[in-house]
């Protein structure tokens, strides 16, 4: 059972990662589709500096330049030149994966030495709770920290404040002089550099080697996990138990022969996604106050 | 007060000057060599017609465009105006007409955005309640914007801008909300700072108060500085010429009809609050004649966007019998199915709720024509009907298109009310209701919209104004109601009131309400 919860709880890290920010990205009203691609590069870079030079640490850097840098490209072409948001975020996942394959051909079939564990003195030795909080590698304890910190920004610094009024109206913002495209732009690579986090996570940790796609559709549980937590951030950790324990109930269901298929389970973090939505929209109230009104929306300056 | 006028003699040196301002977008000048000065403790007035240029000067003085040519001077000294932080560093404020806030967040937060970083938001809190109370405009810090009125919207709008203490401050249409009294009040405010050695520039079309408020006044006519006059002494008319470059005809109330029958009648409606900002409606009833323009007047957020959705069918109330057109009870009847039974309506928010702006004109023609006949053939789009009708629409209300089948978005706002307007009027619609019809349009657009609702009138329709513009009500409507806090007051002869009656029942003097109570006629249920 505890190893269970375990599996569980590291599941659930990368999906942290990676919804974290989105949800920064989104909070300034972009969205980008392009989180699997982004996780896609981010873990073949991890695994390829970790396999060169053999720190697993320099892998997880590694990850972060390399999303960032992938998010760069959608900056680019989304806010650079206005394109549609939509498409240019499918069309990074797809050149994510591509690209992520062909960097990672010659690391197929190899094998790192992945991130430790570090156990927190005392807290690691308490009862049952001592080894399935205290004792985990520092990513994992890197995300926590990532997703309070964000809640902090969100809500407390002016920062913060800047970066949700450019998402909830950014005419608005512009008339009051705040350069949004600026603010989308380190939004934006805020998003990516957390989602090459969540996807240095699956080599560095979960499991030691590099195979093409490995991400099996992380980055678009991130996605529906964003709008799950209705763009707060406190819920994202919620449902990322949540749908990371549905991950591994499809895994153990498949190995323990359950009558439920897979594919009902796979299914489950989209329905959960979409009753929230629905839930979301019938409180209007609510709709209002979080979620990013400009989301989607282009935003062209006029000088 | 009376050292303004002179202002220019104990102050040689402008605090604000622009020489020679040119701006163009593509082939359009909208700004054309336009010179401008502005003295410390003066109040003065910027004039013009809706795209005259006087928004693209206020951007340009404030930051937001910058101009092809010409130079700005603050104090005497030139200066380039890269953006509005550095505008208000200077000391330059702005009250926008549309307003710049974030729906989605508080009060405080909204006006935090615009104020120097390090001030808490309990501290700031504070001072917005401080400074609200001082103004007389009272609006709560912890308040979503989603759930302000227009109105009370434009009151954060005009404390952020006061609380960044500027030399110079913008209004562009700041009055446009508000009660005659408030107005006063502001008045009051504004002129407490020319006192103070600040100078105001104010835009808006009411000419009255640029008469009582400002001292000198700048006109532009199409991109053009037409001339810098002394405001005081001259007649509503002499300035509007100026403005429009050619003689105004006025607008006078007709006769009310004798003895016509009742087409619309709303009896004891009731609405439960959607939320806690909302209004609740209590008790309504409402009879119009034919022939018979009904001003329902009252202050921004007072229940005019709940009684505006009971009446178009937005909101539906569960019990029949409330609301009759020509006797037939249409109580629980949508908005198409009211339109089909010879309504029209005219919501207030031009963009998004009468017209959507990122359609053409023909498409917006469509929206509420869809379940008459002309534009809809076998439930195929007619397009050529559609366009037809739009042009038709356009050529007889004076709608002027910068191309054939525009954007909705690229007329000006003017222009797309007279659109809107038109594209009901044109029906010919037994009942017409209609809310804010001149609300940010220039003053020969609102003389055209107020003829036109008059001779729809004159062709035995009934038309419900709802309008914060007591001079609008006082102009055109018959007969007028105060709408205060969710409850009407009894409906009285336009010609029985006085501004003043009316405006003290606006603020919610109810001592005044026999003298409203003057036809036999008395709307009932408005006791309270």
């Amino acid at each position: 059972m505890e190893a269970l919860m375990l599996t569980v709880l590291l599941t659930s890290v990368p999906l942290i990662f990676a919804a974290t920010g989105e949800l920064v990205a989104e909070r300034s009203g972009v969205l980008n589709l392009g989180v699997e691609g982004m996780m896609l590069m981010g873990a073949v870079s991890a695994f390829a500096a970790t396999a060169i030079v053999g720190n697993p640490y320099l892998g997880v850097l590694a990850g972060a330049v390399a999303g960032a840098m992938t998010a760069l490209v959608f900056s680019l072409f989304a806010l650079g030149l206005a394109t549609n948001q939509v498409a240019t975020g499918l069309a990074l996942t797809i050149f994510g994966t591509g690209l992520s394959g062909l960097v990672g051909a010659p690391f197929v079939g190899g094998t790192i030495e992945g991130l430790p564990n570090l156990a927190i003195p005392l807290l690691a030795d308490l009862p049952v709770i001592g080894n399935l909080l205290f004792n985990h590698d520092f990513m994992a304890y890197l995300s926590i920290g990532f997703l309070l910190a964000v809640g902090w920004f969100l809500r407390r610094t002016r920062a913060g404040l800047v970066l949700r009024a450019v998402g909830n109206s950014h005419d608005s913002a512009h008339a009051l002089g705040y350069p949004v495209l600026l603010v989308r732009f380190c939004a934006v690579s805020f998003g990516g550099m957390m989602a090459g986090l969540g996807g240095a996570y699956l080599p560095l940790v979960l499991t030691p080697h590099w195979s093409e796609g490995m991400t099996a559709g992380r980055g678009w549980i991130a996605l529906a996990l964003v709008v799950f937590a209705s763009w707060i951030p406190s819920r994202i950790l919620v449902g990322a138990l949540l749908f990371g324990g549905i991950t591994i109930m499809q895994l153990a269901g498949q190995a323990r022969g359950w009558v439920v298929p897979s594919q009902m389970l796979s299914m489950l973090p989209y329905i959960a996604t979409i009753i929230v939505l629905v839930v979301i929209a019938r409180n209007r109230e609510f709709a209002l106050a979080n979620s990013p009104a400009c989301l989607g929306r282009l935003f062209i300056g006029s000088k | 007060m009376s050292q303004k006028s002179n202002a220019r003699g104990s102050h040689p040196q402008p605090l604000f000057e622009a020489v020679g301002i040119t701006k163009q977008f593509g082939d359009f000048t909208a700004n054309d060599d336009v010179s401008f000065r502005i003295y410390p403790e003066e109040i003065h007035a910027l004039l013009g017609e809706n795209g005259a240029g006087k928004s693209t000067f206020v951007k340009i003085a404030y930051g937001l465009l910058q101009p092809d040519k010409g130079s700005l001077f603050w104090n005497g000294e030139l200066v380039s105006i890269r953006g509005p932080k550095q505008a208000r560093q200077l000391g330059i404020g702005m009250v926008f007409q549309h307003f710049s806030l974030f729906d989605a967040l508080t009060v405080a937060e909204n006006i935090q955005l615009a104020m120097p970083a390090g001030e808490s938001i309990t501290s700031l809190s504070s001072r917005i309640s401080s400074i609200s109370r001082d103004y007389g405009i009272e609006v709560d810090p912890a308040a979503r914007i989603y759930n302000l009125s227009v109105g009370q919207q434009q009151r954060v709008e005009i404390i952020r801008c006061l609380l960044q203490e500027p030399k110079l401050l913008i209004m562009d249409e700041p009055t446009s909300v508000l009660t005659p009294q408030e107005t006063e009040q502001l008045f009051s405010v504004l002129r407490r700072f020319a006192e103070n050695g600040l100078a105001v520039l104010f835009i808006s079309h009411k000419l009255d108060e640029i008469r009582a408020l400002t001292s000198r006044a700048t006109v532009l006519r199409r991109g053009k500085n037409v001339g810098s006059v002394t405001t005081k002494g001259r007649s509503n008319r002499e300035l509007a010429e100026m403005m429009i470059g050619a003689k105004v005809k006025d607008v006078a109330r007709q006769q009310a009809p004798a003895d016509a029958k009742v087409l619309f009648e709303v009896k004891g409606l009731n609405r439960a609050k959607a939320n806690a900002f909302a209004v609740a409606l209590r008790n309504i009833s409402i009879t119009a004649h034919a022939g018979e323009i009904f001003g329902i007047a009252g202050i921004a957020g007072n229940g005019q966007d709940e009684l505006m959705a009971a009446l178009t069918g937005e909101w539906r109330t569960e019990k029949p019998g409330v609301i009759k057109l020509d006797g037939t009870d249409i109580s629980i009847s949508g908005p198409a199915e009211r339109r089909v039974a010879g309504m029209g309506f005219i919501p207030e928010e031009r963009n998004g709720h009468a017209a959507v702006p990122s359609m053409s004109l023909a498409d917006n023609a469509l929206l509420t024509n869809h379940s008459l006949a002309g534009v809809v053939r076998g439930g195929v789009l007619d397009l050529v009907g559609m366009r037809a009708k739009a042009a038709a629409i356009a050529a007889n209300f004076d709608v002027r298109l910068p191309e054939p089948n525009p954007l909705a978005s690229s007329l000006s706002g003017g222009n797309l009310q007279k659109f809107v307007v038109g594209r009901e009027i044109i029906k010919v619609p037994r009942v017409l209701i209609v809310s804010q019809p001149t609300w940010g349009v220039d003053v020969g657009a609102a003389v055209f919209i107020r003829k036109a609702m008059q001779e729809l009138a004159a062709k035995g329709s009934a038309v419900v104004m709802i309008s914060q513009d007591l001079e609008e009500i006082f102009a055109i409507a018959h007969r007028i109601v105060v709408l205060h806090n969710g409850v009407l007051s009894p409906a009285g002869s336009a010609t029985d009131l006085t501004a003043e009656k009316v405006g003290l029942l606006m603020g919610g003097d109810t001592a005044h309400t026999s003298d409203l109570a003057g036809g036999s006629d008395v709307a009932p249920g408005a006791s309270a």
